[in-house]
């Protein structure tokens, strides 16, 4: 039985303090090949960059489903060298530029440590203020005496993961919870079905090792594990917030549907119905804006039934996101609880 | 044919819905002896005739799915808020009548109640069915809901919600009905999902890998009050697409099609439609490419609940397919 203990949150940290802006996820790769080295029968790496590694079931009747984890964080790439140390720069990912000015970042392999500066209040002009800064006024400043930095390098905010009680701090929870989830998960892979593990890049900019991926391994189901936003702050006009996405606290988010994929719904009523059967507490991310992996590995080969499964977090695609150590628990126990149920004849029946 | 399109226009099914649908065309076209299955996605795919002399494969593609609204919260007083599945015009939206899968009736309502001149933001809207909390509510999040209206039959032409692509699929399956021989192998597909990508029709042409595609959808019109300038008006024929905005069709299918069309004395328009597309625009870049193009019925009001067709288009469209269908393909 997999679990979260203190292996598993060592793991998750350092894998959030890594670098693997989309693109380069060679750091994250290298931890994830390590830690399923002798777990799985058959692990390669292809061109993009996708960890791919198979552990077959024994039991005589399987399903090969394809559980995909995305390796890469949103972050930013150096674009002009202005001299003194000084760098334009533009994201990777859908990031507001709004959380950018007064961020630390790590630069490049070697993590060299600049700061995307903003000006003193002193400075400031209250109109000046009520504005946003646009990316093209700010600079990732490094300082001069370095010549291990160039354009083309890739950075990341420089937030340290943090273990607070019951919650989670770090940068790219979104999606190293994912990742361990997936690590684990191979770990203790359920006899009932072929897992098909894709630690997949490029998630943040398109959903594009994902595709490749599902196009090779051609499974029988796709589950994308992810993180997603918890949106559930109150309204500070004591309206009700009805658009909060997830609510943290309140278990994995199963997706009924997002702006890339209609989940299938018999994949739907399996998890949830794991869900109930076996109390593990979930919710239903509510439709509308946003994909996964599922958007592009649904679409791959002759279709492929797909739905997707997140840990809630707060302050996604910022510098620092907070998650409950319990959510992400009950999504590993919701996921493998589930495969360890799958019926074979689940698509037996046509899509209903 | 006027009671099919009434029995599929006013069946429920939005994007990624659509096994009640489907399984009254499986209904409809079992009885003429054809071999249908579903795939993954659940695209309702019927195979007819074998590869003959100068035979090709073509695919031919209608969508079952209809745009529609999904649950998004119930909220403490039991209205829903929602968001849509596929492009729903704002307004439309004031005063709808839905259905929801599981049965439920509500009515949509906007805040403040009854803006005389503003039509306001999706998130402005809400669906009343009459609960008066979460727990009385028996719609929950994820529940999905189409717009609630009749079938109307005006004599010459045609209105319901859903003509996009109901309408299509009543040709394709008046088509198989009348169609007697074929020297091609046809893959006659519903597709799930176009309304939304489209996403049926690009895996199902993957699965089939056909030679040709050929959509059956409706397009637009350019023949009510200061409509944007469009060369296609209601009743002068069944329309052979040119391109839209998502696909330049083959000049050579045009050129079958209407060169078919003359042949048989069935009138046709040509077609070119700024904004929108169709599944063709999928099938034409599945795999290494489909040689594809479109019939397209012309429809005034789309994506609103009263669609409109001219019902000799509709007789005229089923006439145009039989005919390219029934003879080899000459360009």
């Amino acid at each position: 039985m997999p679990t979260i203990g203190t292996p598993q949150i060592k793991l998750l940290e350092r894998l959030c303090n890594a670098t693997s802006v989309s693109g380069d996820e060679g750091e994250v790769r290298a931890i994830v090949l390590e830690e399923i080295k002798g777990h799985a029968d058959e692990v390669r790496v292809d061109v993009l960059g996708n960890v791919l590694a198979i552990k077959k079931g024994t039991e005589k009747k399987r399903l090969r489903v394809m559980l995909s984890a995305h390796m890469d964080e949103i972050g930013f790439m150096l674009v002009a060298d202005d001299g003194e140390g000084l760098f334009r720069f533009e994201s990777i990912g859908g990031i507001d530029v709004r959380q950018l000015p007064g961020k630390a970042v790590l630069v490049g392999a070697e993590h060299v440590p600049g700061i995307i500066g903003a000006r003193p209040i002193h400075l400031t002009s209250a109109e000046e203020r009520k504005q946003k800064i646009p990316l093209d006024a700010l600079r990732i400043d490094i300082g001069p005496g370095t010549s291990k930095v160039k354009p083309g390098d890739r950075a990341t905010f420089a937030t340290r993961f943090q273990r607070n009680g019951p919650s989670l701090m770090a940068k790219a929870l979104d999606n190293r919870l994912g990742v361990v989830t997936l690590i684990e998960l191979i770990k203790h892979a359920p006899a009932e079905i072929d897992l098909l593990a894709a630690f997949t890049v490029q998630e943040e900019i398109g959903t594009r090792g994902a595709k490749v991926a599902a196009y090779s391994l051609n499974p029988d189901i796709g589950i994308a594990v992810d993180a997603t936003p918890a949106n559930d702050l109150p309204d500070w006009d004591g309206d009700e917030n009805t658009t909060y996405n997830t609510k943290i606290g309140l278990g994995p988010a199963i997706y009924v549907a997002d702006n890339s994929t209609l989940s299938d719904p018999r994949l739907v009523r399996w998890l949830a119905g794991t869900g109930d059967a076996m109390k593990i507490p979930y919710q239903f991310r509510q439709p509308g804006s946003g994909g996964t992996d599922a958007g592009a590995i649904h679409k791959a080969q002759a279709g492929i039934p797909s739905i997707s499964v997140s840990v809630p977090h707060r302050y996604s695609h910022t510098a620092i996101s907070v998650a409950r150590l319990e959510d992400w628990k009950n999504s590993l126990a919701l996921l493998h609880a589930a495969l360890t149920r799958l019926p074979p004849e689940l698509l037996a029946s046509d899509r209903a | 044919m006027k009671n099919l399109i009434q029995n599929l226009t006013e069946t429920s099914g939005p994007s990624g819905y659509e096994s009640v649908i489907r399984e009254i065309i499986r209904a409809e076209i079992e009885p003429l002896g054809n071999e249908a299955r579903v795939d993954a996605l659940g695209n309702l795919i019927v195979h007819r005739g074998e590869m003959g002399k100068n035979g090709k494969r073509i695919m031919l593609a209608a969508h079952m799915d209809e745009i529609g609204l999904i649950a998004t919260h119930i909220d403490g007083n039991g209205f829903v808020r929602f968001g849509s599945i596929g492009f729903v015009r704002p307004h439309t939206l004031v005063s709808a009548r839905l259905q929801f899968a599981n049965g439920t009736q509500g009515v949509v309502g906007l805040e403040p109640d009854i803006h005389a001149t503003k039509l306001g933001t999706p998130s402005e809207y809400f669906i009343d069915v009459g609960a008066t909390s979460p727990k009385d509510c028996p719609v929950k999040i994820g529940d999905v809901a189409t717009f609630q209206r009749p079938f109307l039959d005006l004599g010459k032409r045609l209105v319901a919600k859903s003509m996009d692509d109901r309408i299509g699929c009543a040709v394709l399956i008046e088509t198989l009905r009348s169609l007697k021989t074929t020297p091609h192998e046809l893959y006659f597909v519903f597709t799930t999902q176009e309304e939304v990508g489209p996403r049926g029709a690009l895996t199902s042409a993957f699965g089939i890998d056909p030679d040709i595609g050929l959509a059956v959808d409706v397009t637009l019109t350019g023949d009510t009050p200061k409509s944007s300038p469009m060369a296609i008006s209601l009743g002068k024929g069944p329309a052979v697409k040119v391109k839209d905005s998502g696909m330049l069709a083959d000049a050579r299918i045009v050129d079958w099609m209407c060169t078919t069309a003359e042949k048989r004395h069935i009138p046709y328009q040509r077609e070119v439609l700024e904004s929108g597309s169709t599944d063709a625009m999928s099938i034409q870049v599945a795999r290494s490419g489909v040689l594809a193009g479109c019939l397209s019925i012309p429809c005034r009001y789309v994506h609103t609940p009263s669609e409109m067709v001219d019902y000799e288009d509709v007789q005229n469209s089923v006439k145009l397919m039989v005919a390219l269908l029934s003879a080899p393909v000459k360009w």
